[in-house]
């Protein structure tokens, strides 16, 4: 248990170390765009927290992660709209396209407090619904990411089908105010971009908390076997759709953040391509470790704006090639790496670190004296 | 009872495309667990195949007729080449092969619009396709039937090929049962690059097809992929007859749908439909016994 207690250490070293950067660093050297923009990407890298838990660790290949991530952002930006919508108590948009009516489900995103339950709490039932649905009936693996993938193309022709009361295409946007602190003013951005930072370090220190106990071992156990947890008496289905919910979660808070900052939700950040393009820094961070998701997913998202600005097609073949690349070659992504260099490195010495299983749950998870990273086979 | 006419055939006609897409996936798929998300880019070959034949053969109909197996070519040798490279690395991977054909997948579809531009283009209809049949008062366009006509034929096709060829007689037994196979003296590797030809090629097919019902665009096949891949989680793995039953049904009902509300509800409603199919029969319509314990 040694061993797991040093690695334990590290990752609080390492979220301390990240908490200074997002806090004091980056405000201090960025300007207030730049600023804005990691705010953005920290958005991703929450969804990317819980892509890891449910995708790495638990083996569920969630290709609809956009839904849950557009119910949060919609969520915020019926409350924004109805808050901005002044005496007439009607959004602008609305009297565009439709009657002029505020539509009956509206309603409740006037209040604040309903809005910000809804905001995990609608991705959290959806996710239950469809978790139970599909892993009670043992449907998984390849079915489970196509029926995630139709979900994320049904709710984006869903959006886009219902002008008048979603904005279509164009999403909701022009937002002036976030529960009363006045959008434009920068020392209010600035402030949005520090909730989303704090945000992002809790969800990272819980999933920590979350990957080491009991309950984190259970998750790779199905992974690994769904079998043989279901022998040893636990429900797989029940286990799998905590995570799931989880990631369900995450992905809806950062949709209602990303809402606030970037000033816009619309169907071109829920559907199909935006749902796999939230897999590709997963992938490349380390699918199954924590700090991986986040800064793969990071610096993806910084690589965009930096490539696709001035070289759009070349973004695209980019990323292609990622996506084939990574997958194809280097499973573990490049959290793997660390790991074969530590792997590497003591072979060199000639320290073979081999130690006893960890008898704390049913499947050893770690292999003891790699690093987080390397901690745990890709799924197979 | 004319509505009712229009509604089947409409949901025959959607069904009909769904089964010519999801026919090659059936092989590629169902058969060889291979979630190849470039198919719909080989559609979309198929389809801007369809398009530059029309500049080579100034007669549609003849262009046509010729773009169908000059795409079912291209598109195959798409899927062999993707075979050879990626996927015959990541057989025991599945979910990974739908990552990397994804991101084969962005490359591919880029590639289009560099060269072929982003706006949409249409292929004309060859005179015999242009004009309609009225069957009891209603009139169903002959490009439709021709759709009908080509995806039964692919259907009829396809199972000769795997019934009464000797490569058929390899491509199941490859599947039933790899290494059993393998010193029966069947060589699985060239086995597989077959199969990926048929199956690829078939969405070539679809894709010639496809450019006789609307425009082509570089994110053509995206849009048919994901709903041909549910028709194969229904039909069950890797059965023809499960996917000729899925895709007609998931048509009609797709087409129900939409008459009684609108199409991007219609869209959400035959998900749900699904999800509560899938509680009844997990395993899809037709299911194989196997020992497996799942």
């Amino acid at each position: 248990m040694k061993l797991l207690t040093s690695s334990s250490t590290r990752v609080w070293i390492g979220l301390a170390v990240l908490a200074v950067l997002l806090l004091g660093v980056a405000p201090a050297l960025l300007s207030d765009f730049r600023l804005g923009l990691l705010g953005k990407y920290l958005c991703f890298a929450i969804v990317a927290v819980g892509i890891g838990l449910a995708w790495g660790r638990g083996g569920m290949l969630t290709l609809g992660q956009g839904v849950f991530f557009g119910l949060g952002g919609y969520v915020m930006a019926m409350h924004m709209k109805l808050d901005d919508a002044g005496p007439s108590g009607v959004p602008d948009f609305l009297q565009l396209y439709g009657s002029g009516q505020v539509p009956g489900w509206w309603e409740p995103f006037r209040s604040g407090v309903v809005t910000l339950l809804a905001i995990p709490l609608v991705p959290a039932v959806l996710a239950v619904v469809l978790g139970l649905a599909t892993f009670k009936r043992k449907v998984r693996g390849a079915y489970f990411a196509i029926l995630s993938q139709a979900l994320a193309a049904a709710f984006a022709i869903l959006l886009i089908g219902n002008q008048a009361t979603t904005g279509g295409t164009n999403g909701l946007n022009g937002f002036r105010s976030f529960f009363g602190y006045d959008l434009s003013d920068p020392a209010n951005r600035q402030m949005v971009y520090f909730l989303i930072a704090i945000v992002l370090l809790v969800m990272m220190a819980l999933t920590w908390q979350l990957m080491t106990s009991r309950y984190g071992e259970l998750l790779v156990a199905c992974r690994d076997s769904e079998e043989r947890v279901r022998f040893l008496g636990y429900d797989p289905a029940n286990v799998k759709t905590v995570a799931y919910v989880i990631a369900a979660v995450m992905a809806g808070i950062a949709g209602a953040l990303f809402t606030v900052i970037v000033g816009i939700i619309s169907p071109a950040d829920v559907g199909i391509v935006p749902s796999i393009g939230m897999l590709i820094g997963v992938a490349i961070g380390g699918r199954t470790t924590l700090f991986g998701p986040v800064l793969g997913t990071i610096a993806v998202a910084w690589l965009e704006t930096s490539l696709s600005e001035s070289f759009p097609s070349f973004w695209v073949y980019f990323q292609g090639a990622l996506f084939m690349l990574v997958v194809a070659f280097l499973p573990g992504g490049l959290a793997s790496l660390g790991g074969g260099l530590t792997g590497l490195r003591d072979r060199l010495a000639g320290r073979h670190r081999s130690g006893p299983p960890d008898p704390g749950g049913p499947v050893a998870a770690d292999a003891p004296g790699v690093s987080d990273a390397a901690m745990v086979k890709g799924p197979a | 009872m004319e509505t009712l006419i229009s509604q089947v055939f409409a949901g025959l006609s959607v069904g009909s495309i769904l089964l010519l897409i999801a026919l090659g996936l059936v092989l590629t798929f169902g058969q060889m667990g291979v979630i190849n998300m470039a198919q719909g880019e080989f559609i979309m070959a198929g389809a801007y195949t369809a398009y530059v034949m029309q500049f080579v053969f100034t007669n549609p109909g003849v262009s046509l007729l010729i773009s169908l197996p000059v795409a079912f070519a291209l598109a195959g040798l798409l899927g062999v080449v993707l075979e050879a490279t990626l996927l015959r690395r990541m057989y025991d991977r599945p979910l990974d092969t739908l990552l990397v054909t994804w991101g084969v997948a962005l490359i591919l579809q880029q590639v289009a619009r560099d060269v072929f531009g982003a706006p949409n283009v249409d292929v004309p209809a060859p005179s015999f396709l242009s004009g309609s049949v009225s069957f009891f008062g209603v009139a169903l366009p002959l490009s439709r039937l021709f759709i009908l006509a080509l995806s039964l034929a692919a259907v009829i096709g396809l199972t000769l090929v795997l019934v009464r060829t000797s490569l058929g007689r390899r491509i199941r037994a490859t599947v039933q049962n790899r290494p059993l196979a393998e010193t029966s003296g069947i060589s699985t590797r060239s086995t597989d690059r077959m199969t990926f030809f048929l199956g690829s090629g078939l969405a070539g097919i679809a894709g010639v097809a496809l450019s006789q019902v609307g425009s082509i665009g570089p994110t053509l096949g995206t849009n048919y992929v994901i709903d041909a891949f549910l028709v194969v989680v229904v039909g069950g793995i890797g059965q023809i007859k499960g996917a000729v039953i899925a895709a007609f049904a998931l048509g009609l009902l797709r087409a129900g749908f939409e008459y009684e509300t609108s199409a991007s509800i219609a869209k959400v409603l035959v998900f749900v439909a699904i999800v509560i199919f899938l509680q009844v029969r997990p395993q899809g319509i037709v299911n194989v016994r196997t020992r497996s314990l799942a």
